[in-house]
């Protein structure tokens, strides 16, 4: 079996969620080895370990971890010509996508973005993915030696399989050219102490029905350990910051649940949240579109059912 | 100097999309625009060429079948100077690597100083060309940016990234692509839209570019679909209609018996 590249996304807070979920589909293909851009954390190692990481490569350049695309193409380039790597996977998110679409020109390989599912088929690699706001699936098999796909968080559950990974740290050489993009200044994105939007197992969304007031919508976001989102409707308002904006030109989430409040549900909303497992609707609208996808829909203010279901959460928890 | 665009042409997406027997997207059966997104990006090339002291060219590129014009119309009506529409049967299925192959190689005959696009298509959202584009003209590619300035040939924007907001800088030439918090797109007002019916559309063709048919097209692509199928709708469920708590008690039985306490 040949390798399979995973990059994987850890910090100090540790690995995170899809990148298990990366190791876990890697397993699959071949054997996992997983890229960590600079020193790895304490626990980092094992924790990839546990989901079958057979070897952990470790790079530290600097262009590397200032977290811009190229760089990180051309290191994972060398990596997976070192390794004859068959497939490079990596968590769909704009960043990673730009990393993909550099990889797939450097490798001359198959790209598949925003997958759900991922196996060996006959030829090479056999994904699924959901397109047209996930209105319709495709499957594409791979014809290419190199296969490079990004897959969206929560495709797969993260299961561990423990082995000992091999710890590895790697040179790569950096060209002018991946370089060329200096980074002036640098200002994380402020932790909300939620999960992250893309990888929540709940999320809570407010729109135009919040009227700005999104408190009713982060209490009942927070009983449920949930994380928030807002409509275009919202983030065009001024009421929420564009990071947590869902639908066509914001964010897709595909949680196990996914909670609608004062959202009417149009088409570009829906794109961004419609594979979703579960769907509610709190709603003032009867007629709103959102209520002919949810599986339960309350026809009423989200400032009334939101806050007494916040409460009765509470109290059920004692 | 002189700006490239790009844009495409996609089905709307608040119609019925589909694909063609073929695998490929449904462009027949339903009504077409400019890509959303793209409009970001000619208004933004527009904003930079209002802004310089120079004599700026707009081009509005754009690959695709005949009503891949369309287009360029639009581009053209809010202010682009002109346009260039590559055509050529052999490039029907072309993936990601061969759109870039041909628009990198007409990029490379127009010579210009910046390339502009959107965050992504609202077809394919793959969102991967620009950095596709930049790979293969060895430029650098300042990605999803919601802020651009230009000074001389010193190009600094904001970009969003995934975990940090970050100002980055280059020098031209480079690929630029802006997200739709870059700046509202302008409508085109009546005496641009009778001004583009002037303006010069340039069709070139693989030979143009110099790329041989085997190159691009759904012969060369890597990716083969094997299936496509629409996605059961999903259907509606209980409604509720809230009075004096029993929506809020329906809710909360629905967290419960689903485990999502």
């Amino acid at each position: 079996m040949g390798s399979v590249i995973v990059l994987a996304e850890a910090g100090e807070q540790g690995v995170s969620k899809p990148t298990l979920e990366l190791l876990t589909l890697a397993r699959r293909l071949g054997e996992p080895v997983a890229v960590v851009v600079g020193e790895p954390a304490g626990g980092v190692v094992e924790t990839l370990g546990r989901y079958g990481a057979t070897a952990v490569l470790t790079a530290a350049e600097p262009a590397l971890q200032e977290g811009l695309p190229a760089p990180r193409a051309e290191a994972l380039a060398q990596l997976a010509g070192d390794r004859q790597a068959s497939v490079v996977l990596l968590t769909s998110t704009p960043d990673a996508k730009d990393v993909a679409g550099r990889l797939a020109v450097r490798l001359t390989a198959a790209l598949v973005t925003d997958a759900t599912d991922v196996r060996s088929g006959e030829g090479g690699v056999v994904t699924r993915q959901s397109v047209f706001a996930g209105s319709w699936t495709v499957e594409a098999a791979s014809t290419a030696d190199v296969a490079v796909v990004t897959v969206k968080p929560n495709s797969v559950e993260a299961e561990e399989a423990p082995v000992e990974p091999a710890v590895e740290t790697v040179q790569v050489t950096l060209s002018e050219t991946s370089t060329a993009v200096r980074v002036l200044e640098s200002s994380p994105k402020a932790a909300t102490g939620r999960p992250e939007l893309t990888e929540a197992a709940i999320v809570v969304s407010g729109g135009r029905g919040t009227g700005g007031d999104f408190a009713a919508v982060e209490a009942f976001a927070d009983a449920l350990g949930a994380a928030v989102g807002a409509s275009r409707a919202a983030v065009d308002s001024g009421w929420y910051p564009h990071a947590y904006q869902i639908g066509q030109t914001g964010k897709t989430v595909s949680p196990q649940l996914y909670v609608a409040a004062g959202i009417s549900g149009a088409i570009q909303h829906r794109a961004g949240m419609q594979t979703s497992r579960a769907v509610v609707a709190v709603n003032k609208d009867p007629e709103a579109p959102i209520f002919e996808m949810a599986d339960l829909g309350v026809v009423g203010d989200l400032h009334t059912v939101l806050p007494a279901v916040t409460e009765q959460l509470r109290d059920a928890r004692g | 100097m002189r700006i490239v665009t790009l844009v495409k042409y996609v089905p709307d997406a608040t119609g019925e999309r589909g694909f063609s027997e073929d695998g490929t997207v449904d462009r027949e059966g339903t009504d077409g625009r400019l890509s959303e997104l793209d409009e970001y990006a000619v208004e933004q090339s527009l904003r930079l060429a209002e802004a310089s002291d120079d004599e700026v060219e707009v081009v509005a590129l754009t690959m695709g079948p005949d009503d891949a014009a369309d287009a360029i119309k639009k581009a053209l009506q809010i202010g682009a100077s002109s346009g260039v529409h590559v055509c050529d049967d052999d490039i029907a299925g072309s993936d990601a690597l061969g759109t870039s192959l041909v628009l990198a190689a007409a990029i490379r005959k127009l010579e210009p100083d910046l390339v502009i696009t959107g965050m992504a298509s609202t077809d394919g959202v793959m969102g991967v060309l620009p950095a596709m584009l930049s790979e293969r003209l060895g430029w650098p590619g300042l990605t999803l940016a919601h802020t651009v300035e230009l000074d001389g040939r010193t190009l600094t924007v904001v970009r969003d990234g995934d975990t940090a907001s970050q100002r980055v800088q280059a020098e031209l030439p480079a690929v630029l692509s802006v997200t739709d918090q870059s700046g509202e797109p302008r409508y085109p007002g009546l005496k641009n839209v009778m001004a583009a019916k002037k303006k010069k559309v340039e069709e070139w063709d693989l030979d143009d570019l110099g790329l041989e048919a085997d190159a691009v097209g759904a012969a060369a692509a890597l990716t083969t679909v094997r299936e496509t199928a629409p996605r059961p709708p999903r259907q509606a469920g209980r409604v509720v209609t809230d009075s004096d708590g029993s929506g809020a008690a329906a809710l909360t039985e629905f967290l419960t018996a689903g485990k999502y306490v």
